[in-house]
């Protein structure tokens, strides 16, 4: 093997910044599921009956759920038994009721990650949710989207001050029955983040959570809602990170959007929790539900994402295109480094007429990580003149790495057409040395190919987090080539 | 003489345990125009490859001096960085690389090396105006991903010109004129003409002698089975396309 080989394989040393812990008193519930770890959790929730029997219809249905194998990964069989399903920090008073009071230890670990959440040094033109393991700890510019009706707030208090909406949309794309950890979460889920846009507002900042997990052995399930009413319009980001621990984390999440006729939510991604060592030890789980109903007329929804981060990472976030002319739309870049292993990629289900769909996914194995691409695109007898194009793109850095491509596709009328296109390279030594030639190190050269492979899904994503996620694919492929 | 910018002394290399150069002397000094000719599978590429710094090649025997600096004791960057340039037989094609940030990426590391400061998006757009006047460029080459999509004559003078912005003390021209049709050997070698200073030097290597009607070499070496078996002025160049590889390979 030539020298160029191995200085491509060695190319991925480098230490997770976002590892440290943040000391804080912390209230959980003692490890374990059962019905009464359910009842506790909406009891500290103060929660209204409804929702306490929805959680446990969810629960006594997920007992009844095998857990599912099919996925490209692998890993330990998980003791559900071991995990605290509640941690949140200990309030000084009852509950937090401006900035002002919650724990300056946490204001100050979100502006370690660069989420400053006090009024001074706050984002511009960027509203945050920050949540810390489960609860959310503050969220920003609150009053100024208000004004426009626009309700921006921890899930925990849309169940208290909107519940009529709760009630209504949640689990109405992502019913509690639907899979395994869908199932979980709807049982234990404990914040997240809850947004609604209503009828021909435009929202006029971006909106972001901010997720950190910090306590050990305990679980993150946070359920995100966000709806858009007629002619609505916003636009999302999530962002997340975790210490560093031996142990692994389960991270299972439900994220569910709804848009109008006429609406639409763009939905972006930047996942860094934590991947684990470089002999695959640690790292979180991040087995995630995400799923968009297009349920009004020339709705349309985008999902963008930036994968780095977890151990594994095993989510699809999917489009129902149940209103006519309505547009659904995936952009992924998904990185494995080191051990990590991805299944990831959509579904595309079309149900109204004229609908279309556009997939892009880009796929970077370095290390001896595993990448699978896997998606269905589903058009329906309904669905006349329907459009899909899709494109799955995977790039290998070194030689033990994998890159998997499963595309599903099922056509139910002859109206419509599936256009699929896939390709896969290797980042060639020849473009490296070309970019040595002209005085770039290799590890620029390793940065530069690899933006270049990722750009069209970059350019999707906010301007200010385009930046961010081509500095993070920097960090997270350090040390593949050196 | 001149002051020496390149001394190779006795070089020898291989591939994969083949040896290809067999003892290559060669010195080159400021202001100079070599030209290395021979028939395929001389050695002439694996040279311009050894001095490039490319993987893949082991160095058996000999040394080069490059401006002081045992030359194949630097990482491949670094020899760029010390003002070596390579245009490639074969430029690669680096998809979604913008040509223009690609370049100015380039540039950058090597003022940082030469302790200079860097230079910001309008300066170097500015330099890269004035570059393209020289090279008679189309401007859209620079809008486009490095290599992608272009002509094998795009590619050639996509890569004079970099070497145009970079300045080199040092250009190797790897059979630039492979795959050219007259038109684009004529811009090509103007280019590299324009680029020639007191103090920079060039080494071309080169397969047909037609280029060198262009391009004009103070000196011409002749390589033979890793051996530079003849040197000589303009002329030997002429009389090889005269007679042929044969001719030589009878007086050796």
């Amino acid at each position: 093997m030539s020298t160029a080989t191995e200085t491509i394989e060695s190319l991925v040393k480098q230490e997770y910044k976002y590892g440290f812990v943040t000391d804080v008193e912390s209230e959980s519930a003692p490890p374990g599921l059962s019905e009464d770890t359910i009842r506790l959790i909406s009891l500290k929730k103060k929660e209204p009956a409804w929702l306490t029997d929805w959680r446990l219809k969810a629960y006594r249905h997920w007992l009844t759920m095998p857990e599912p194998t099919w996925q490209f990964v692998k890993y330990p069989k998980i003791d559900f038994q071991d995990i605290t399903y509640f941690s949140q920090p200990k309030p000084k008073s009852d509950a937090p009721k401006s900035l002002d009071e919650v724990d300056p230890k946490l204001l100050e670990t979100y502006e370690k990650l660069g989420i400053p959440l006090r009024e001074r040094g706050r984002l511009a033109g960027v509203a945050v949710d920050a949540v810390f393991d489960s609860v959310s700890v503050g969220t920003t510019y609150r009053e100024q989207l208000a004004e426009k009706g626009i309700i921006f707030c921890s899930f925990s208090e849309a169940v208290q001050e909107h519940p009529d909406l709760v009630k209504k949309y949640l689990g109405s794309v992502v019913p509690h029955t639907d899979n395994y950890y869908a199932a979980l979460n709807s049982a234990v889920f404990t914040d997240g983040s809850f947004c609604y846009i209503p009828k021909g507002v435009r929202c006029p900042m971006e909106l972001s959570t901010y997720f950190r997990i910090n306590a050990a052995k305990s679980g993150q399930f946070e359920r995100t809602l966000i709806i858009a009413d007629d002619g609505a319009q916003v636009s999302y980001l999530e962002g997340c990170t975790a210490p560093m621990r031996d142990e692994n984390q389960l991270h299972a999440a439900v994220v569910e959007l709804i848009t109008h006729d006429n609406a639409e939510i763009k939905y972006s991604t930047v996942q860094n929790w934590y991947p684990g060592d470089e002999n695959g030890k640690g790292g979180i789980y991040n087995f995630v539900t995400k799923r968009g109903l297009c349920k009004g007329k020339n709705s349309r929804i985008t999902w963008t994402q930036v994968e780095t981060g977890s151990a594994i990472t095993w989510k699809y976030p999917s489009c129902i295109l149940l209103g006519d002319n309505s547009k659904g739309e995936f952009y992924s870049v998904a990185v494995v480094n080191n051990m990590q292993q991805a299944d990831t990629g959509t579904k595309m289900v079309h149900i109204g007429k004229n609908t279309k769909s556009t997939i892009v996914s880009k796929g970077i194995s370095a290390g001896r990580g595993q990448n699978s691409y896997r998606g269905l695109v589903k058009i329906q007898k309904s669905a006349t003149n329907s459009r899909n194009f899709s494109q799955c793109d995977s790039m290998l850095i070194g030689t033990k790495c994998g890159a998997h491509t499963f595309p599903y596709i099922e056509v139910k009328n002859t109206s419509s057409s599936v256009e699929h296109e896939a390709s896969t390279s290797k980042i060639g030594e020849d473009q490296i040395f070309y970019c040595n030639q002209r005085g770039l190190s290799t590890q620029d050269a390793v940065n530069m190919i690899v933006n270049g492979f990722c750009k069209e899904v970059f350019k999707e994503l906010p301007m200010e987090f385009a930046v961010e996620a081509q500095k993070l694919l920097g960090v997270s492929l350090e040390g593949s080539v050196g | 003489m001149s002051k020496p910018i390149l001394e190779i002394k006795n070089l020898s290399a291989g591939v994969e345990g083949k040896q290809i150069l067999k003892g290559v002397s060669l010195t080159i000094g400021e202001g100079e125009v070599h030209a290395v000719m021979g028939p395929n599978g001389s050695g002439k590429s694996t040279l311009a490859a050894v001095l490039a710094g490319r993987d893949g090649y082991d160095v058996t025997g000999g040394s080069v001096n490059y401006l002081g600096h045992d030359l194949l004791d630097l990482d491949p960057e670094e020899r760029a960085r010390e003002g070596l340039f390579l245009a490639f037989q074969y430029p690669v094609e680096i998809p979604g690389v913008n040509s223009t940030y690609f370049l100015k990426a380039a540039l950058n590391e090597i003022r940082k090396h030469k302790c200079e400061s860097e230079l910001d998006a309008m300066e170097f757009l500015t330099l890269v105006k004035e570059k393209m006047k020289l090279m008679e460029l189309k401007d859209d080459l620079l809008k486009r991903s490095v290599n992608e999509g272009f002509s094998g004559g795009e590619k050639k003078r996509a890569e004079i010109f970099q070497m145009a912005v970079l300045e080199p003390k040092l250009a190797i021209l790897d059979e630039t004129d492979s795959g050219l049709d007259i038109d684009a050997l004529k811009v090509v070698s103007s280019g590299v003409n324009k680029l020639k200073t007191k103090h920079n030097a060039q080494l071309v290597i080169t397969h047909y002698q037609r280029l060198l009607n262009y391009i004009v070499p103070d000196f011409v070496h002749v390589l033979v089975d890793g051996r530079i078996v003849k040197s000589g002025d303009k002329n030997l160049a002429l009389e090889l396309e005269a007679q042929g590889y044969d001719w030589i390979l009878k007086h050796v």
